[in-house]
């Protein structure tokens, strides 16, 4: 299958003062459409960094990503936006709703940026949440949902623009084990429909039931890679 | 896509605080002054130039005294014109004619109620018919004054309309005392607007002089000049002549002899001031409003930083930010100019009813939409550009950073 996204030794550097953090050191990784990866390692070890990169939201300081063979490092402001707007999705461990916007004026906003007219966002962001089981939570504000019900809105707007790749950076870690599952379901399910999904995890167990290989991140630089329990990453549109 | 920006930008003002509102009080104060400015202004200059009856533009009136050259004059000057500086002024070569007029102060009684007034003289023969050409009088009952008419009075409008104080309206044929004597109401004067004319009571100059006993005292010369193109000359002949008369000084003069031009441009120079006053008020106020929304909006891409990076996280571009951040801004302006608006208008058609009621002017109250619409959308691009750096520095912040908080 395809490689989607390419890291070739890709470095973050935060430069303070006189000291260098280097959040990430030297990354070289692979990951093919349709694979559902984890990253794990120990707070502080470069994980959300590497997922801010990947998702084009922040630029490396050394080194190139290649989503879709494209090197992203040198695509403009415009570019990114707009890539990360189309080609990604991501789900935050804050869930990161916008406070002012109902649960579907959440998902029609990023459908906005993409100028997807009115009738259009609507109908998407009401099959969405439908999708994730909350049709009846429509016009609830964020502070009037659960923390698992408020997830599952981010997992709905991640989806809106059907993007090709789902970053998800620790995104149960806010949620107790019950509805942590429920979430890791949606995530699973969409897995199988031919997303690719990187998804950053403190839970060994979750990584291993979900992912199909874990990277392990120390100092900014992979450790080691497992194989989890799922063998075959199915192919898209299944 | 602009009008999704605008539900948006009207979404985030909804949530904000009293603070908000609170800048948007310059804003509020400046667009409401200018609006009631201009409405009331024009009504205001109507007002005025209908007081003076200002018809014919060839007139110069002379004036002992030479504090207000309109108004009745004051009973309190010390050294009056007379008939022969009447005279003398009748002999200048750019005189057409002058004519002496009185107006004199006295009492009239109706209806058992006294009220006090003024009359004004109407001299007999050919000063007559150039008098009320001059104040374009025209009777809108009855006729106007005759030779034969000494018994006989006619009353300014205001009398008829029942607003001088006599709690019944006077018509013709009524009778009238004046200082004790009786007059017969033989016309009504058409409605001028003007709280002097609608207000007066005409008589002929003998009776009148009868009556109050002002004997060769003039209160006021009304000159008509041969050619309109020699009022500036006329104004100084007749100063010249006055000077030499009464033995004073240039600039020391104790009359005035004013041109209407002179005149409307007192009024007017009072009124630009009044504007350019207003007006200096109104554009501090809005710099101070702009300052406000300064401050507002950054203190609001502060506290919105979060937000900027979520909806860069999910594809929004630095130019969906930084419109979405400066239509917020160009609405917190629109807000305040909208209420400003209001108030104003209300304000001007407020002020005008109570000029009207004030001194009988009929001054009409219009709104004057185009104005309306201008103020609006400056109000707009003022908060717009008051939003414009707050705005550029939202849509620069790293997304990274910005979702951290
Ligand atoms: N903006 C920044 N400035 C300085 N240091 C940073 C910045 N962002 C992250 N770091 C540092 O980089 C390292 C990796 O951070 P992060 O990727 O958030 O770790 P993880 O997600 O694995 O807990 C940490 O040491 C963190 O303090
Ligand atoms: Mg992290």
């Amino acid at each position: 299958m395809k490689t989607l996204i390419d890291l070739k030794k890709v470095m973050k550097y935060y430069y303070m003062g006189e000291e260098v953090v280097k959040a990430v050191d030297g990354i070289d990784v692979s990951i093919r459409e349709g694979e559902f990866v984890a990253i794990m390692g120990p707070s502080g070890s470069g994980k959300s960094t590497a997922m801010n990169l990947v998702g084009s939201l922040d630029l490396a300081t050394k080194g190139a990503i290649y989503l879709d063979g494209e090197n992203i490092e040198q695509m403009e402001e415009s570019e990114l936006a707009q890539l990360r707007g189309k080609k990604i999705g991501f789900i935050f461990q804050q869930f990161n709703l916008i406070p002012n916007l109902t649960a579907k004026e959440n998902i029609m906003l990023p459908m906005l940026f993409q100028e997807v007219n009115l009738e259009d966002r609507e109908d998407r962001a009401e099959e969405l949440l439908n999708l994730v089981d909350l049709g009846d939570r429509m016009d609830h504000y964020p502070n009037q949902l659960s923390g698992g019900q408020q997830q599952r809105v981010a997992i709905a707007r991640a989806l809106a623009n059907n993007p090709d790749i789902i970053l998800a950076d620790e995104p149960t870690g806010n949620l107790d084990t019950k509805t942590g599952e429920l979430v890791m379901g949606f995530l699973e399910k969409f897995h199988k429909e031919g997303k690719t999904i990187i998804m950053v995890t403190h839970d060994p167990n979750l990584a291993k039931a979900y992912a199909s290989t874990i990277y392990w991140l120390k100092d900014g630089k992979i450790e080691k890679t497992t194989k989890g329990k799922v063998k075959n990453n199915k192919k898209r549109g299944m | 896509m602009i009008s999704d920006y605008f539900s948006l930008a009207f979404r985030n003002l909804k949530k904000r605080g009293i603070r908000s509102w609170l800048t948007l009080l310059g804003i509020f104060i400046g667009v409401a002054a200018v609006v009631s400015l201009i409405s009331l202004g024009n009504g205001l200059q109507l007002a005025v130039n209908s007081q003076f009856g200002v018809s014919s533009t060839e007139i110069i009136s002379v004036q002992a005294g030479g504090l207000n050259a309109y108004g009745p004059p004051g009973s309190a000057v010390s050294d009056p014109l007379t008939i022969d500086d009447v005279e003398a002024i009748n002999k200048l070569s750019v005189v057409d004619r002058a004519i002496r007029r009185n107006i004199p102060s006295g009492k009239l009684e109706f209806n058992n109620k006294v009220i006090f007034g003024f009359a004004m003289s109407i001299p007999s023969g050919e000063d007559r018919k150039f008098t009320y050409e001059e104040l374009d009088a025209e009777s809108i009952k009855g006729r106007l004054l005759g030779e034969s008419d000494n018994g006989n009075v006619v009353l300014g409008y205001n009398f008829y309309a029942n607003k001088v104080g006599l709690e019944k309206s006077v018509d013709l044929g009524d009778t009238v005392k004046v200082n004790d004597k009786q007059f017969k109401v033989v016309g009504i004067t058409k409605k001028k607007g003007s709280f002097i004319f609608d207000n007066i009571v005409h008589m002929n100059d003998e009776p009148l002089k009868d009556l109050m006993g002002y004997g060769d005292d003039v209160d006021l010369i009304a000159v008509k000049v041969k050619n309109k193109d020699l009022m500036d000359k006329a104004k100084k002949d007749i100063e010249d002549l006055l000077r030499k008369r009464r033995n004073v000084d240039k600039g020391e003069e104790d009359f005035e002899v004013s041109t209407p031009e002179a005149a409307m441009e007192t009024v007017n120079s009072v009124l630009n001031g009044v504007k350019a006053f207003v007006a200096l008020i109104a554009l501090i106020s809005v710099l101070v409003g702009a300052l406000g929304i300064v401050n507002t909006m950054t203190t609001s891409v502060l506290e919105r930083r979060k937000e900027i990076g979520i909806m860069k996280a999910i594809g929004a571009k630095n130019s969906d930010i930084f419109m979405q951040f400066l239509i917020e801004a160009g609405l917190l302006g629109l807000i305040g100019g909208f209420i400003g608006a209001v108030f104003g208008t209300l304000i001007g058609i407020l002020g005008i009813i109570g000029i009207n009621n004030f001194i009988g002017s009929s001054a009409s109250v219009n709104i004057d939409f185009v104005l309306i619409f201008l103020t609006l959308t400056g109000s707009f691009l003022v908060g717009a550009t008051a939003g414009l750096i707050p705005a550029m520095r939202a849509a620069k912040q790293n997304p990274v950073e910005a979702l951290r908080g």
